[in-house]
């Protein structure tokens, strides 16, 4: 004990006078909001990640330097490194929730599934809305429940729905699925588990038969999956892994003589970094996504004109220009800024905080008219969000690899979203009363 | 002629009756004093959620592998599966014993983990040293895998993740940063307390001397089988109660990934770095290992910001990050608490050399 203590005040003297050294160093005024980024620029993730800041921060240059801002008010954002990991998002988002000099935070992206479930319930107690895009807590999409957390535009949930659909639309109607075989090669980790409900529903109601087929992490050798496919002979497989598994399993497939062109991949197999390594055996594949690849949407004119020719861009290779994981950043951009500038209609044209932001999400509407303005009808499908309704939209295209690029072959294909509802109210209704939460009334406005 | 027999010159009057005369320090008292009121004080929620409440759950991890690994010299990579354990149980005892209030919830789900560290303690008594080592990487394997594989743990969430339940002692609701800084600040001093005198009973003797060499500890007649599975109960108990620490007041939530095999690297790394066989050394290790990233961040945005490319910021990071640990262990093998007492004694010494 004797040599000990004096060594722990030793080292608590380091770690306070460390704070002396933590400056709060960047040049924001008042009449600015801040746009905390949370990103992933090292770590296993970090390829995907990279695209995804550039699109981001390419829009929100766009909005200050061309548009002044978003009503006037102009945008400071800050990085802050996760490594895609819980600990680091928590240290992020506790850095970042009070604002950076004095310009607040309005909406916050975790950016990472463990971090978002790390900050579901501390949000919640700062007031500060979470939007997660594609990934995310399922049953959040309930508002009354989880009323700071956004699970925008498409939860696995309506995934699955959305791919049933688009089987059927390609099957020749719902009554084609009776006796069809549907099977689902699942990444097998909470993230593969998660459609496993809402498929086990709809099979009961199609009748189609339901097949799951897991791949353990990483999924670097899936002979037995594929073999156990090529057995079964389903009509359809839904592709649900993710980073190395999918490529993987495209050329297993191939190897294995299933046809490719009969394998749907979900959002997080269905950018370009998923095909580009399966070479020739990715040609034909095909994937939904709610923000498709392609850099021929009028926004990207704009960018291109504005950002990307004058060398503003965060990109570092141009040829990432409209990939998937770029457009997922312009889109998780438009829907904050939008969500804002809704905001500021109620609240007046000046910086918002989290409840202020809440409510500009919470009233969000993105018809097609809007979407128009801003130049993402086509990238990014129409989106009202309500207090009982986190999620909005639903709707993923379906786009196919010809070997170079990703070509869009159906229009916005709807999730049977009242379907699921049920299944969603439920397990939200369970989380309430494992945590005693109240739900809130949504009903007077 | 001179004696036969050698004589020793010096008198045997100021020979010591008691060995370490123990006594309540002063520094020791402020130390408690800031940390349990001063800091919740000053501490904003940066500084408890960030920073204060992650350092002190691997300190505690960090001990729980040091019993293990620098008293007994039982060498493991399977922390993380214990603390998962450890997560798990506490989780199912407070969803399904109503009423549990959360101290015996917390200490249930040690137990729990003691057991299962119990359970694949078990190979310790046959093999050891490097295939030891890969046993343990198999529990971590094993755990990972049962607490992904079976939805009962984790109450059949769609997602897989625990969250915590409503942190409440005695009706007082820890749920706040503060709440749960105390909860914690309070499991580490406690525990901290018994590793010390632990260490210092019969039963720490017995591990170092099994440390040091286990051949010679049977002959002179300790038990090293029971006490190697001891050394994995009790070190598992620890980290299971880390474990339930770092779900539920650092994360508020969990799943079987947040502990992997990265995982209890880092904390063997923890005591690698900070010190083996030192209690000290398990905090000191958990500083650097958690606070310097955090540091190195700060103090890059300050000198750089925007200046210079973010993904090229964060990979000079890392590397100095990676760097320092081998200038430090370079300096001194046996860890930062030894560098940092010998900085003691030369402080002590000043001016005169050291």
């Amino acid at each position: 004990m004797r040599k000990i203590l004096p060594r722990l005040l030793f080292s608590s003297l380091f770690v306070l006078g460390a704070q002396a050294l933590l400056p709060a160093a960047t040049q924001a005024a008042a009449n600015q909001q801040f746009f905390p980024l949370a990103t992933y620029r090292v770590g296993a993730y970090a390829s995907s990640g990279i695209p995804v800041w550039a699109g981001m921060i390419d829009y929100l240059r766009y909005i200050n330097e061309v548009e002044g801002g978003i009503n006037g008010v102009k945008l400071v954002w800050q990085e802050c490194e996760t490594e895609w990991t819980a600990e680091k998002g928590i240290e992020c988002y506790e850095r970042f929730k009070n604002g950076l000099d004095g310009a607040p935070v309005a909406i916050y992206s975790p950016n990472g599934a463990p971090a978002a479930y790390a900050l579901a319930d501390k949000a919640e107690a700062d007031k500060i809305p979470l939007i997660t895009l594609g990934y995310g807590r399922t049953e959040a999409t309930d508002g009354r429940v989880f009323p700071y957390n956004f699970p925008v535009m498409l939860t696995f949930y309506s995934e699955a729905s959305a791919f049933i659909n688009y089987v059927a639309e390609r099957e020749g109607g719902f009554d084609k699925l009776k006796g069809k075989k549907i099977a689902t090669v699942y990444h097998d980790s909470a993230y593969g588990r998660e459609t496993q409900g809402p498929l086990a529903l709809l099979a009961q109601k199609y009748g189609f038969e339901n097949i799951q087929i897991p791949v353990a992490d990483p999924g670097n050798e899936q002979a037995a999956q594929w073999r156990q496919v090529r057995q079964v002979k389903p009509d359809w497989v839904f592709l649900r892994t993710w980073g190395v598994s999918t490529p993987v399993a495209i050329k297993t497939a191939a190897r294995f003589g299933f046809p490719v062109d009969r394998i749907v991949g979900d959002i997080w197999a269905s950018s370009n970094e998923d095909v580009l390594p399966a070479g020739e055996a990715g040609k034909g594949y095909l994937a939904l996504t709610p923000y498709p690849g392609g850099a021929e949407f009028d926004i990207h004119r704009r960018i291109r004109q504005y950002i990307l020719d004058t060398g503003k861009s965060d990109l570092k290779d141009p040829k990432s220009f409209g990939s998937v994981y770029y457009n997922s950043g312009l889109v998780n951009a438009a829907i904050a800024v939008e969500a804002i500038r809704t905001g500021q209609k109620k609240f007046g044209n000046r910086p918002l905080n989290g409840e202020e932001g809440r409510w500009g999400l919470e009233h969000l509407d993105l018809n097609d008219a809007r979407l128009k303005e801003i130049g993402y009808l086509g990238l990014m499908q129409p989106l009202k969000l309500s207090c009982s309704d986190h999620e909005g939209g639903g709707a993923a295209k379906v786009q196919q690899w010809d070997g170079q690029q990703w070509k869009l072959i159906t229009d916005w294909v709807q999730a049977d979203r009242a379907t699921l509802r049920p299944l969603i109210d439920a397990k939200a209704a369970e989380y309430a009363k494992e945590k005693g939460v109240t739900a809130r009334d949504c009903a007077p406005q | 002629m001179t004696s036969p027999v050698a004589t020793l010159n010096a008198s045997f009057d100021e020979a010591p009756l008691t060995l370490v005369r123990r006594r309540w320090q002063p520094g020791l008292l402020v130390l408690l004093l800031v940390a349990f009121v001063g800091l919740p004080w000053l501490g904003n929620d940066y500084w408890l959620n960030a920073i204060l409440i992650p350092f002190l759950v691997l300190s505690l991890a960090g001990l729980g592998l040091n019993l293990l690994t620098g008293y007994t010299g039982q060498t493991s990579v399977g922390a993380a599966g214990f603390m998962a354990v450890g997560a798990f149980a506490t989780y199912g005892l407070l969803l399904r014993v109503p009423g549990l209030p959360l101290p015996l919830a917390l200490i249930g789900g040690g137990v729990i983990a003691g057991l299962v560290g119990l359970v694949f303690g078990i190979p310790s008594s046959r093999i050891k040293g490097f295939y030891l080592m890969v046993t343990t990487l198999a529990a971590q394997f094993f755990l990972e895998w049962v607490f992904a594989k079976f939805p009962w743990f984790y109450n059949y969430a769609s997602s897989g993740t625990i969250s915590a339940p409503r942190l409440e002692l005695f009706g007082y609701n820890l749920g706040t940063p503060v709440g749960r800084y105390l909860l914690t600040l309070s499991c580490v001093v406690l525990l901290t307390w018994v590793a010390v005198n632990l260490v210092r009973s019969q039963v720490g003797r017995n591990w170092m001397a099994i440390r040091d060499m286990d051949t010679a500890a049977a002959v002179i007649g300790i038990p090293v089988e029971r006490y190697k599975r001891m050394a994995f109960a009790v070190s598992s108990f620890y980290l299971g109660i880390a474990g339930a620490l770092w779900a539920f007041a650092y994360l508020g939530t969990a799943s079987a990934s947040s502990f992997d095999i990265n995982r209890s690297f880092q904390i063997l790394f923890i005591i690698i770095i900070g010190g083996m066989g030192s209690i000290a050394g398990s905090f000191i290790g958990a500083a650097f290992i958690s606070l310097t990233p955090i540091l190195l961040s700060h103090a890059g945005l300050w000198l750089f910001n925007g200046n210079v490319d973010g993904g090229q910021l964060q990979n000079l990071q890392k590397v100095l990050f990676g760097g320092l640990i081998i200038w430090f262990l370079i300096r001194e093998p046996e860890g930062l608490v030894r560098l940092l007492g010998d900085l003691r004694e030369r402080i002590k010494a000043w001016p005169l050399r050291f």
